[in-house]
């Protein structure tokens, strides 16, 4: 029988790899909004596990607003990432060094 | 509760969308031309909401009836305290603007309608009372504060800051996110009082979790220490009228934002955060001190400096009493005073070819040229340093004076010698400023506008607003009162 904490385990892994993914990638922006991704699904796993589980919509409206965000911030994070890819010629994430300290 | 008294409720946020998507379509017609009209407007609108607000501020206009939308919203003297100062705040990031931005020829319309959403944004966020109004609201302020970080397209550091930015903020509203799912499995609603209920029942881990990561994803968003290190670059890579803003009116929402969590939604389990805010509140104070005297850069000095900041005012959160709350609420009053006075000297200082000068070796002997502009800067570091004739003293003394009432006179003791330090880096710019060779840089005109809010928040922050602080004090008590009548 797949309880309700079986979603929380599956949802916690999914949170811990997409904090890794931006704090351990060092090659491409690109990842680092995919990892934003990973996280928010997470999010919504456990959302939609507990609505169920608690017998409440509550959880599976906010899963929708979530989504809508998600959508408008990888749309704002890409636009952003253009902007910089014109100045920089590059998305590498260890050339976002021009200020430090 | 019926909707037209929801409607009637929420008419400042309703008077601020129907301005900035009215100036959306002006903006999309009238093009850059148009930006300083569209600006004007911008700004008018943001003195209508606050008219709006200001009766609920004193009392409440409304009634007892503050609760809007089946307790989705609540419109109390407390929100419209955090309101007030949010839209001054925005309306000053949107005075200063034109001056700064026709240098670089990057005066464009959108700049007022986004900072107009941002403000919407962040009136829903202190007025949230529902973890999923909260991350609307949350959401609304951050996306339009990412591409104004990005604002100048042209300047690396610009861009490079809108980026650091947006993935740290979106990971920051991850974490919150994941804390507040958590919140909401195990106390079975996302309303604050619901989950205040629920927990006053007994904490069980699932929860705690979920308080410990809602604290730590608030805490990327008032920028305490450990979750800080977006800000320094932030401040100093987005255009200054930007930095403006980020240090002042999204400081007051998430401040604003994180009390109202704290108190309404966990309150019954203050034990279980109180040690967090302990923590982060000394850290900062102390990682904003040691952090700034390195700093070349006088935009990334208010940044650490903004961080100390934020270190003290959350001490009167960790105390978690009415006494506390209020305290913070002054000390937000004049920080608002006095970064918006400070980042007003940033703006000043250009250089004969009207460049901005932001290197702090660049102003060495600022005394010589420029008298007053050294005096006001001089001031505002006093202020920020909390020395007594200045207003700023005034709300180190309340924090400390509510955390020493609380009982948590260790907490006061080491913050108060912590903030000994972090006066080594003020006074070391006030003698740069003073007594250092001239370097004879600072030599461009400086804007009408600019000098109006550098005299209204020298002014305040001078001993004179010692004369507004039985009014002030009161006003910060009602909002405080307004906030644990919710409970």
């Amino acid at each position: 029988m797949i309880g309700v904490e079986h979603y929380v385990v599956v949802s916690s892994i999914l949170f811990v790899l997409g904090v890794l993914g931006i704090f351990l990638n060092r090659k491409n922006v690109i990842v680092l909004l995919m990892a934003i991704e990973l996280i928010l699904l997470a999010v919504n796993i456990n959302l939609v596990a507990f609505s169920a589980f608690l017998h409440d919509l509550t959880g599976q409206i906010f899963a929708m607003f979530v989504l809508t965000v998600a959508a408008g911030e990888a749309a704002v994070g890409l636009a952003i990432l253009v902007i910089y890819f014109r100045g920089r010629g590059s998305i590498a994430v260890d050339d976002v060094n021009r200020m430090k300290g | 509760m019926d909707w037209s008294q929801s409607l009637r409720l929420i008419a400042p946020e309703e008077t601020l969308s129907v301005a900035s998507l009215v100036l959306l379509l002006v903006a999309a017609w009238g093009g850059d031309k148009a930006a300083k009209l569209i600006s004007v407007l911008a700004v008018a609108a943001l003195v209508a909401a606050g008219i709006l607000v200001a009766p609920a501020l004193c009392g409440g206009a409304m009634g007892a009836e503050t609760s809007a939308f089946f307790g989705q919203y609540r419109a109390d003297a407390f929100a419209s305290y955090a309101k007030i100062l949010i839209y001054l705040s925005a309306a000053v990031s949107l005075v200063v603007a034109p001056a700064y931005f026709d240098r670089f020829k990057a005066m464009r319309a959108e700049y007022p309608v986004l900072v107009l959403l941002a403000s919407i944004g962040m009136g829903m966020m202190v007025s949230a009372t529902d973890l999923l109004t909260l991350y609307i609201g949350l959401e609304m302020n951050s996306l339009a504060a990412y591409v104004l970080a990005a604002f100048l397209r042209t300047d690396g550091r610009s861009a490079e800051a809108g980026l650091k930015y947006f993935v740290l903020g979106a990971l920051a509203s991850g974490i919150l996110l994941f804390g507040m799912s958590l919140t909401y499995g195990f106390a079975g609603t996302t309303s604050f009082a619901g989950i205040s209920a629920s927990m006053a029942q007994g904490l069980s881990n699932g929860a705690l979790f979920g308080i410990v990561f809602v604290f730590a994803g608030l805490a990327f968003k008032i920028s305490a220490v450990p979750f800080h290190m977006w800000t320094p670059d932030v401040y100093e890579g987005a255009p200054t009228p930007v930095t403006t803003l980020f240090a002042t009116a999204p400081k007051v929402a998430a401040m604003a934002l994180t009390m109202r969590v704290a108190i309404e939604a966990f309150g019954d389990q203050a034990a279980a955060w109180q040690q967090i805010v302990v923590f982060a509140a000394l850290a900062s104070i102390v990682v904003g001190a040691l952090g700034a005297i390195g700093q070349t850069n006088i935009k990334r000095l208010m940044a650490y400096s903004s961080i100390n900041n934020v270190g003290f005012m959350l001490v009167g959160l960790a105390v978690a009493t009415p006494q506390g709350v209020s305290a913070m609420l002054f000390y937000l009053a004049i920080y608002v005073a006095m970064s918006a006075g400070g980042f007003a000297v940033i703006l000043m200082m250009k250089d004969a070819d009207g460049n901005p000068v932001e290197e702090l070796a660049k102003m060495a002997g600022l005394s010589r040229t420029r008298p007053g502009l050294a005096l006001a800067l001089a001031m505002v570091m006093f202020s920020l340093a909390g020395i007594p004739p200045m207003f700023g003293f005034w709300g180190k003394f309340l924090v400390f004076k509510a955390a020493v009432d609380g009982g948590m006179i260790a907490l006061a003791a080491i913050g108060f010698a912590a903030s000994v330090i972090g006066a080594f880096y003020y006074l070391k710019v006030v003698k740069v400023v003073y007594f250092d060779e001239p370097a004879d840089v600072v030599k461009g005109e400086s804007d009408v506008w600019h000098k109006l809010i550098l005299v209204l928040s020298c002014v305040f922050i001078s001993p004179l607003g010692f004369l507004l602080t039985k009014w002030l004090g009161h006003l910060s008590e009602t909002a405080a009162a307004a906030l644990y009548s919710g409970l």
